[in-house]
């Protein structure tokens, strides 16, 4: 008789899914699913809102990663109404970008991923956590506590709020940045950067030189990737064109609003998320041995599509990386590597603009008439892509919006990495909680 | 010892666990207090057992329940029910717990219309039929309040809430104070800006452009927002959103407040009070575009915002 195994909630991730995984009759994996459970219709429920109100209504959507939607938003706001924010406005944005990015890539590496390697695979759950590195490696761990929350005071202190922010507007954004907030800000973010190196000459010390075998048979699949670059070819999480790669590495480089060429959408009757697919590479199939339009987003989509790192630091970590790994590097838990070097990126940016001589400029918004039009905004967040999508009437109210999130560009790749992790490691019926939990790590790795 | 917790999110989006981590460094004395039995967040504990074996959902007892997010499945429903059997505090945290939160705002429209616009009218969508599984739960008929499903012991209001106030509600349960709420006092009555009663009349300006202010200058010395003739939701939310000390966090961008504590008063109602208080400086409040959705933005739930029946066509 077949069983199915159900791991519910996956844990350590943000939002609600439950995996299941069916073994048949010799107690080999059949089948598996990861089922997105929860649907919320901000498509639908946005219509008829102000254009200038979605930046602050559709930040909702990510807790984690607000900041990416309300950018995002702005950008598509600034579109609606055909209107370009002075220079200073842009690096305003980026900055707060990239003090949040700060915090959420450290909450991703050392809250929620960290446990499966500081702690190990087959720890038992009660202390395969943020509580048990605090007792296991109360240092670090009262260090990773004040560092996550510093990014969130500077955002708060300036821009009054961390989480599900009012700052950016369509046309620019609310307030300047003043001398003295500048000064305030500038030695918090030479700590930030020092934290970003440490975390980096910590992973590669004591992390994963002990994971070289896990890495290669945890959640292992060879698919596309989909991230942002600038002209130059540099990663970007602000601004650029939108970089399709295929799993051989060879790519086509698309405007925003041509997303629609490239990008499709299918259902599934198990799960509300849907899964994206690169149209071009033909119908979405989501066999583990041969996939066809599948593609991944978040950081290491981003290191594998970009030419290199937009600053120093960062880049030199990319080499070391791609010298180990390729271009791409396909192997998933790869993914917190990557992190790791984006990490560096958004935290050597946050310094760069606050010496920026123009980032204390009063230029900061242009005057916005509300019209109809639509517009397509695009940023990189923590997990991937964002496209927003929004059309408005006469009086700039909005009349449609689609909307393809971060998360969702890795729903068919997350469900294929689950699948391959549970083959490899479930057979003849033999399983404990080690095995199921590097199930979950391979979902980790995508920080969903 | 550490007492028990189970806390879960259920139409949630993370921000109200995010703004428990973001208690910061005094986080790392109070979490060894609190014995986390379930926190999907951070811990793996499972409803079905960890080998996943189980057939039924099963939460663990515990002293203290906290729920942040409201309820918009049959099996987010299910889950609320088991944590209120087996907990003997329950609190919501945050306002879609509160009130319905942002995400209620769907409450405006038929559920088929939200799925028909998801599905099957998205540009990059494959036109599909609704997903239906037995492991993707069924829509409940609105978006709800954590209280319109099972009684609360606490409200901690906030999108987010201040991590003050979830500190305080949380170490005050510990020490045995089992009732926990704010002041009841505006956004407005903690607002430095200045106040003459009255603004330039007329329509309500759109959010279109930037608050007049010196932006070396304290806020103490900016015109107040509904004076200087925009929406601005204090004088009819809830204070709180910045915690025992600080300036309302949406003001400190100098930009309006979206009344994201939810209404000073339970069973107050915003969009008339906003509207008299718009009136009471001189502005016509029926100019705003959109204003049940505005003024209801995070209050969808408790029936507040429901499908309104079809206009007549012009």
């Amino acid at each position: 008789m077949s069983q199915v195994i159900n791991i519910q909630p996956v844990t350590r991730i943000e939002g609600h899914s439950r995996v299941a995984i069916t073994l048949d009759d010799a107690g080999n994996v059949a089948d598996t699913k990861v089922h997105v459970q929860t649907f919320r219709g901000f498509e639908k429920f946005c219509e008829g809102r102000p254009v200038e109100e979605m930046p602050r209504t559709v930040c909702h959507i990510c807790g984690i990663c607000p900041w990416a939607h309300h950018l995002v938003s702005s950008k598509a706001a600034d579109r609606c109404f055909e209107v370009t924010p002075p220079p200073t406005a842009v690096k305003l944005r980026r900055l707060m970008q990239s003090i949040a990015y700060v915090s959420d890539k450290i909450l991703n590496f050392y809250f929620l991923a960290a446990p499966d390697f500081v702690i190990g695979p087959d720890a038992d759950y009660s202390v395969r956590n943020v509580v048990g590195i605090l007792q296991a490696a109360p240092d670090i761990a009262k260090k990773v506590v004040h560092m996550r929350h510093l990014g969130a005071q500077m955002l708060e202190r300036f821009a009054g709020r961390a989480i599900h922010p009012t700052f950016s507007v369509p046309g620019g954004v609310s307030k300047p940045l003043t001398e003295q907030d500048r000064q305030s800000m500038l030695p918090e973010a030479q700590e930030l950067l020092e934290f970003s190196k440490f975390s980096m000459k910590f992973a590669k010390e004591n992390v994963f030189p002990k994971y070289l075998d896990a890495i290669k048979s945890i959640g292992v699949i060879k698919v596309g990737y989909l991230g942002t670059v600038r002209d130059d070819g540099a990663l970007d999480f602000y601004d650029g064109k939108l970089r399709l790669m295929k799993p051989d590495g060879s790519y086509e480089d698309f405007a925003y609003d041509q997303y629609l060429d490239y990008i499709g959408e299918w259902v599934e009757p198990w799960s509300y998320q849907k899964f994206p697919y690169a149209k071009k590479w033909g119908k979405l199939n989501l066999a583990l041995e041969n996939p066809v339009g599948v593609y991944r987003a978040n950081c290491l989509a981003r290191i594998n599509v970009a030419d290199k790192m937009a600053t120093p630091l960062a880049q030199a970590e990319l080499e070391e990386f791609r010298a180990a790994f390729g271009r791409p590097a396909h192997l998933t838990l790869l993914y917190h590597y990557a992190r790791l070097i984006e990490l560096l990126q958004v935290a050597e940016t946050v310094v760069e603009l606050l010496n920026d001589p123009e980032i204390t400029s009063t230029n900061i918004r242009v005057p916005v008439t509300a019209k109809a039009g639509r517009g397509v905004g695009c940023v990189e967040a923590p997990r991937g892509t964002l496209i927003h999508d929004y059309e408005c009437d006469n009086d700039g109210l909005i009349t449609k919006v689609n909307l393809i999130v971060g998360t969702t560009h890795n729903n068919a790749a997350i469900n294929l990495s689950v699948n391959q992790t549970a083959k490899e490691f479930i057979k003849g019926g033999k399983y404990d909680q080690g095995i199921l939990n590097r199930v979950e790590m391979a979902i980790r790795s995508y920080d969903p | 010892m550490a007492v028990n917790v189970v806390e879960d999110w259920l139409n949630a989006c993370s921000g109200c666990e995010i703004s428990i981590l973001n208690i910061g460094d005094p986080l790392v004395d109070l979490l060894p207090q609190l014995n986390f039995v379930h926190i999907t967040a951070l811990v793996d504990h499972k409803f079905y057992g960890q080998l996943g074996e189980g057939k039924a959902m099963e939460v663990p007892e515990a002293v203290v329940g906290i729920v942040s997010g409201g309820v918009r499945n049959e099996e987010q429903k299910h889950e609320l029910q088991e944590i209120r059997k087996r907990t003997k505090f329950l609190i919501s945290l945050g306002s879609c717990a509160c009130y319905g939160g942002v995400p209620a705002q769907a409450n405006m429209w038929k559920n088929e219309d939200v799925f028909e616009k998801a599905f099957r009218q998205s540009p990059s969508t494959d036109p599909s039929p609704n997903p239906e599984h037995p492991n993707v739960p069924k829509w409940t008929p609105t978006c709800a309040a954590v209280d319109e499903v099972v009684k609360v012991d606490i409200n901690i209001p906030g999108c987010p809430p201040h991590p003050d106030w979830i500190a305080e509600a949380v170490t005050g349960l510990l020490q045995g104070k089992t009732s926990w709420s704010l002041p009841e006092r505006s956004v407005c009555d903690t607002c430095p800006v200045i106040r003459e009663k009255k603004s330039g009349g007329g329509p309500v300006k759109r959010w279109l452009q930037n608050m007049e202010f010196n932006p070396e200058e304290g806020l103490e010395k900016m015109r107040c927002i509904n004076e200087q003739g925009f929406l601005c939701m204090g004088t009819v939310t809830l204070a709180g959103c910045a915690g025992k000390s600080g300036v309302p966090r949406c003001i400190q961008a100098r930009t309006p407040c979206r009344g994201c504590f939810g209404p000073i008063r339970k069973g107050a109602q915003p969009l008339v009070e906003m509207m008299n208080s718009l009136t009471s400086v001189g502005l016509d409040p029926k100019s705003i575009l959109d204003r049940r959705a505005l003024m209801n933005r995070y209050t969808g739930g408790h029936g507040n915002l429901k499908v309104l029946p079809a206009r007549p066509a012009k």
